[in-house]
């Protein structure tokens, strides 16, 4: 199938082929990078590229006057989504190796509570929640939104991390025993690099879906003490009605989408294996 | 004689204590994570049943009456409201999946096909979409078709029916049109990366016999590859559906509902949250339940769509394909 010499036309298609996937995957984010550093003007002259580059959305966000606004979004958003990242990923690394290496009564059932609870409509038991945290004080606190967060992050990282444990070659751990380690070294230079690769991917994908709440975050916030970025970019409005905040939003949007980027180009390889392998939703 | 016996029993006491101990590590290992997962989603669901059955407004909380069904009969006699929402959902999530489907599909073969120099970056551009926000992605959307800020209008004014004042979001289909768009460019990748691991799995010595029966590239792909692929395609078509039936962010982004757009996450969203009809939202979230419900069940049981098996064998018999 992969040939290793390629003539002329077939680089031609291939190149063409690149370019057209390239275009459809990114031309998106390059709209809204480009609006980003248009000035008010330039955002009301609809070209796609803005006439004056200038940095003043991004100062705008940083430095200015949406200055709070945003970067309270993005230390709230950073906060939550990496707590509750953290004790999915532990949680489920527990669940996992059960699942994996155990053989209990219920684990199918495990499983199965994991895709369903990934199924579920967030806005289903947003309204319980919001009438609850508003009740028990959890209402606008990082805390009122880490608990949820659970229910995004922990059925992916589970279904992910059984399906990596499943593949691990467990009976190194028994050579390496006989060969005279004890049984900590034998878990700690042999399983933990196994594992170590799948434990990771699983916390980026479910960094990912963390990050990219909207539900929970509109409904379960009011003040800039919890509320995370998409929730804040929704909520942000300009100097005066008249003038719509496109460019502040641009710069913010792009911002909070480095990260992915990011992660993305490091860890491509592994974020593909992570989500065939666990293949649950998004 | 006696001794061997009691070593037998022995043995098979030892055998049970193994096996008990290894139930209860079992659990004690998985009991957390399911304790949670049912703490943040069971235990709300089963309050947004029971707050559906009462009259609740949080503007007026002691005013709490027990109204039995009266909520779902007013939600469903709503033909404008509940039953438009509804409908409107519906069409976005058809639309959306067929076209993510045939999209996603055209990215996978590309994919699985592609020279070697060009796998990682192909695979980089995807991805993107996939772990972009949904929420930027509605913006970057928004603005691109926006009648103040957008470009669509000028590049394209020479197609019949668009001109430089035409405002997308102010007219349903259009609105709707930008809406499905933004949702099939954020979910095309995920269904591209499953339906790649499914076609990892179709043997090349099929594709190989059916090459020296004289198939065609046409009839290899519709008798041999998508025939053999089916489990994986029905499990990307099934997630994508459930996902796409509770759209949310890019409606609330573009029109928050306006223009006729509104669908049933934003409709329970506004009642509850909004309005704090807390009885009414809940009746509407239930039924968003019940649907998602209905919807895995029917794929589950009507189309065989083995989810745990199909997404199972991909981790077991996923070729490697580095």
């Amino acid at each position: 199938m992969i040939k290793t010499r390629l003539t002329p036309k077939q680089k031609g298609i291939w190149a063409l082929i690149a370019v057209v996937v390239f275009i459809y995957a990114l031309f998106p984010v390059v709209a809204i990078f480009a609006n980003s550093f248009k000035t008010p003007a330039d955002v009301g002259a609809g070209t796609f590229w803005p006439q004056n580059w200038t940095w003043q959305n991004y100062e705008m966000i940083f430095v200015g006057e949406a200055q709070t606004l945003f970067l309270s979004a993005l230390r709230n958003s950073i906060g939550i989504t990496l707590i509750s990242t953290v004790i999915a990923v532990v949680l489920a690394t527990l669940c996992a190796y059960a699942i994996a290496r155990l053989d209990f009564p219920g684990k199918r059932f495990i499983l199965f509570t994991a895709l369903a609870v990934s199924i579920f409509p967030v806005i289903s038991v947003v309204t319980p929640l919001f009438n609850l945290w508003r009740s028990i004080g959890l209402y606008d606190t990082w805390l009122g939104l880490i608990i949820p967060y659970l229910s995004l992050t922990l059925p992916i990282s589970i279904w992910t991390l059984s399906a990596f444990f499943k593949q691990i070659p467990w009976e190194l751990e028994q050579a390496a025993s006989i060969d005279g380690a004890t049984q900590w070294q034998a878990f700690r230079l042999v399983i933990v690099p196994l594992a170590a690769p799948g434990v990771f991917t699983a916390a980026i994908i479910a960094f990912f879906i963390a990050w990219n709440d909207f539900v929970y975050g509109i409904s379960l916030t009011s003040t800039e003490a919890a509320r995370p970025v998409p929730a804040a970019l929704a909520f942000f409005v300009g100097d005066s009605q008249f003038e719509q905040p496109t460019g502040a939003i641009s710069a913010a949007a792009i911002v909070v989408t480095i990260p992915v980027v990011i992660l993305v180009i490091l860890f491509q390889r592994q974020i593909v294996s992570g989500l065939t392998q666990g293949a649950v939703k998004d | 004689m006696s001794t061997a016996t009691t070593d037998k029993r022995a043995k098979l006491v030892t055998q049970q204590d193994r096996r008990r101990q290894e139930v209860r590590l079992g659990w004690m290992l998985a009991g957390p994570a399911f304790v949670v997962m049912l703490l943040v989603t069971a235990y709300p669901i089963a309050q947004a049943v029971y707050d559906s059955l009462f009259s609740l407004r949080l503007t007026a909380p002691d005013e709490r009456d027990f109204v039995g069904l009266q909520n779902y009969l007013t939600v469903f006699s709503s033909t404008d409201v509940f039953w438009r929402a509804m409908l409107v959902t519906i069409l976005i999530t058809v639309l959306a999946v067929a076209v993510q489907l045939v999209i996603g599909f055209a990215l996978a073969l590309l994919m699985h096909r592609a020279i070697v120099q060009l796998r990682g970056s192909l695979r980089t551009a995807i991805l993107v979409p996939y772990g972009i926000i949904t929420v930027v992605s509605a913006f970057a959307w928004y603005y691109m078709f926006d009648i103040n800020s957008g470009f669509v209008n000028r590049w394209f004014s020479w197609v019949p029916g668009i001109s430089e004042e035409m405002d997308w979001f102010a007219e349903t289909w259009s609105a709707l049109a930008v809406i499905i768009a933004s949702e099939i460019w954020k979910n095309t990748p995920f269904i591209a990366l499953l339906l790649l691991a499914g076609l990892a799995q179709v043997s090349d010595d099929l594709l190989e016999a059916a090459k020296v029966d004289g198939a065609n590239w046409w009839q290899q792909l519709t008798r041999v590859v998508i025939p053999n692929m089916k489990a994986a395609i029905m499990v990307a078509v099934l997630f994508r559906t459930l996902d796409s039936f509770r759209i949310f962010d890019n409606v609330f982004i573009m029109t928050n509902g306006d223009a006729g757009t509104e669908v049933l996450s934003l409709l329970a969203y506004r009642q509850s949250i909004m309005r704090l009809e807390i009885g009414l939202g809940s009746a509407v979230s239930v039924i968003m339940f019940v649907c998602v419900v209905l919807i895995a069940v029917v794929a589950v049981k009507g189309f065989k769509v083995n989810l745990a098996e199909g997404t199972g064998s991909n981790a077991g018999q996923k070729k490697e394909t580095k």
